[in-house]
């Protein structure tokens, strides 16, 4: 297990170090950069404002102080926010964000199990069908659809929750719902499949045949290897949510890490774009690497290599 | 259209197939896949879209760019707009078509893409093996361990808003499943007889790849493909949303569907019809894919 960790770790840090390369001259590749606006800034004027951020040096001069902030913690100052730092924007954005996917995640995956077991538990039978009609919908239907449409419902017929903004709880239901209705989807598939495959197992025969109660064969012995799967899809899971809030964030105009990144990107603000991807890329192998441990842990079957 | 797949397939493999003799696997996968309802319906919605994204903007009244001051924001079925108008004046049954093509192209033309560079990834790392193998797939594991939205949407500011790099762009993001599946697949592919015959003919490397096993990877390839190109149409029509991508007059599903959330209140019509379009394309290639998994590998049902 420790040599599979060292090993795992051995190899996401060079991958972050090339994310954060390729990234790195991506941008700066980009045409336009990020003091370019309508009116026309003196020459002199831009030089100062190059030379104050290091811009007027060498690619690989700015590539090489760049990286050696980033070893010290530092993403550096915002191109386009005057006084303010990276570290500072993520620190204040990020929060939103990550209430909102992990609430999401959590309201995704404890309906998905629960729908997901009740559909196998009564396999072929009308809430069967339902569940399973259901995940097929939550899949196919993209969020950019679901978003605007639970607005146009919920907010603006029915005027039941805000339209956007994150200054009460209630304006938190249309975007978790929005970003959690895919992973419900996929969930409730992946408990159903797991659940069916472990109800026809050996063991609960044997459950069965000890005389156990139908209540506690399902919820003390079935579920917890139907839900093992779950564990794997942890990490694809994050990276969903992640892409749909950059979605969410722009329609319900929440103050969010995504919408941030795009603006930056299209601004050309260099060091806000790399810290943002930074963190992305960090959580979302960390995750990969915490769902894979935590899978071994779970099933004695897999062999950590 | 299912012909046209599967012909290939049952003439390539002639030496499998002659054992049972009017029941070739590509037959009996074609039986199992008629008697699926939902992927015959899946089949004709896909038909129907792709007539109509190819036929329909010779049939309409108005061009999909043609503007128009006075019928602004036109209900459905009004003023000789069966669909109604943007806030430009634009038929939206017009643009609906145009945006379905712009959509269906992008989705074949990056699936295309991606199962080039996928194929021949993965069927190099399955054929050659050892230290080659796991260089290349540990290269894959890496980029799939990325937030992929992240790097299209750099590939794009970097690349402009050019459209044949969206292709690139997006097709670039999503071979990597592709050359996993591939690759699996050559790695049992190659222990088999044919390809030993092959080799001691004296083939060479490159040659077995791309006459032997490639052809035999039609199955998983096909199958995969089906579920790829929703993705591509879904993936950009996410950067279309977040103003990435196709660029006005020109349009797509995900530009239309942005433009009509944020005039929804105005003309909910905007929102509606191309959401519709949208899912029901997008479920026609999921239960087509779905279908397709069922019929060529039962074991997986």
């Amino acid at each position: 297990m420790f040599r599979f960790l060292l090993r795992r770790l051995l190899v996401a840090i060079p991958t972050l170090f090339l994310v954060v390369t390729a990234s790195f001259f991506m941008m700066h590749a980009a045409p336009g950069g990020p003091f370019d606006s309508q009116r026309r800034l003196p020459p002199e004027v831009e030089r100062n404002i190059k030379a104050k951020y290091g811009l007027d040096k060498p690619l690989p001069v700015q590539y090489l102080n760049y990286v050696g902030g980033v070893l010290h913690g530092d993403l550096g100052p915002s191109l386009k926010y005057q006084d303010k730092t990276v570290v500072g924007i993520i620190a204040e954005n990020f929060p939103t964000s990550l209430r909102l996917g992990l609430s999401s995640l959590l309201i995704g995956v404890s309906i998905g199990v629960a729908l997901g077991s009740i559909a196998a538990l009564r396999q072929n039978s009308g809430v069967d069908y339902g569940v399973t009609t259901f995940a097929i919908l939550g899949i196919c239907i993209p969020t950019f659809v679901t978003a605007p449409l639970l607005v146009l419902v919920f907010a603006q017929m029915l005027d039941l929750f805000p339209t956007g903004g994150v200054s009460e709880l209630r304006s938190y239901v249309l975007p978790v719902a929005t970003l959690a209705l895919p992973q419900i989807a996929v969930v409730s598939r992946l408990t159903r499949a797991g659940m069916i495959e472990v109800l026809h197992s050996n063991y609960i025969r044997t459950a069965r045949a000890k005389g156990l109660s139908e209540q506690r064969i399902v919820l003390g012995h079935a579920l917890r290897a139907a839900v093992l799967p779950l564990v794997g899809y942890l990490g694809p899971a994050t990276a969903g949510i992640i892409t749909g809030s950059l979605v969410v964030e722009k329609i319900f105009g929440m103050p969010g890490l995504g919408k941030f990144f795009v603006l930056s990107a299209l601004q050309r603000d260099y060091t806000v774009v790399l810290g943002v991807v930074i963190l992305y890329a960090t959580l979302v192998i960390g995750l990969n690497l915490l769902a894979e441990v935590a899978q071994a842990m779970l099933d004695p079957r897999i062999r950590l290599s | 259209m299912t012909g046209a797949v599967f012909a290939p397939g049952s003439r390539k493999a002639p030496a499998m197939m002659e054992a049972a003799r009017g029941r070739s696997l590509w037959d009996d996968a074609l039986r199992r896949l008629s008697r699926n309802k939902a992927a015959i319906a899946g089949l004709v919605v896909l038909a129907v879209m792709v007539i109509a994204a190819i036929v329909g903007p010779h049939l309409t009244h108005f061009s999909y760019d043609h503007i128009d001051k006075v019928d602004v924001w036109t209900p459905p079925l009004t003023a000789g707009h069966l669909l109604g108008t943007d806030s430009l004046g634009r038929d939206l049954l017009a643009r609906l078509l145009a945006g379905l093509g712009v959509s269906l192209e992008i989705g074949v033309v990056a699936t295309i893409v991606s199962l080039v560079i996928g194929i021949s990834w993965g069927a190099v790392a399955g054929y050659f093996g050892g230290w080659l193998d796991e260089v290349m797939m540990r290269f894959v594991d890496i980029l799939y361990s990325l937030p992929f939205t992240f790097f299209v949407i750099l590939l794009m500011v970097t690349f402009g808003r050019n459209f044949i790099l969206m292709f690139v762009a997006i097709g670039f993001v999503q071979w990597l499943t592709m050359a996993r599946i591939v690759r699996g697949q050559t790695v049992s592919l190659k222990q088999r007889e044919f390809i030993e015959a092959a080799r001691a003919v004296g083939l060479s490397g490159g040659a077995i790849i791309f006459r032997h096993i490639v052809p035999n990877l039609l199955g998983p390839v096909v199958i995969y493909v089906t579920l790829t190109i929703p993705d591509v149409i879904m993936t950009e029509s996410v950067l279309s949303f977040l103003g990435m991508g196709v660029q006005e007059p020109l349009t797509s599903l995900g530009t239309l569907i942005s433009n009509g959330a944020s005039e929804m209140e105005l003309a909910p019509w905007l929102l509606i019809f191309p959401s519709i379009v949208m899912v029901a394309t997008l479920m026609a290639f999921n239960f087509i894919g779905d279908g397709l998994r069922d019929a060529i590998d039962p074991k997986e049902r």
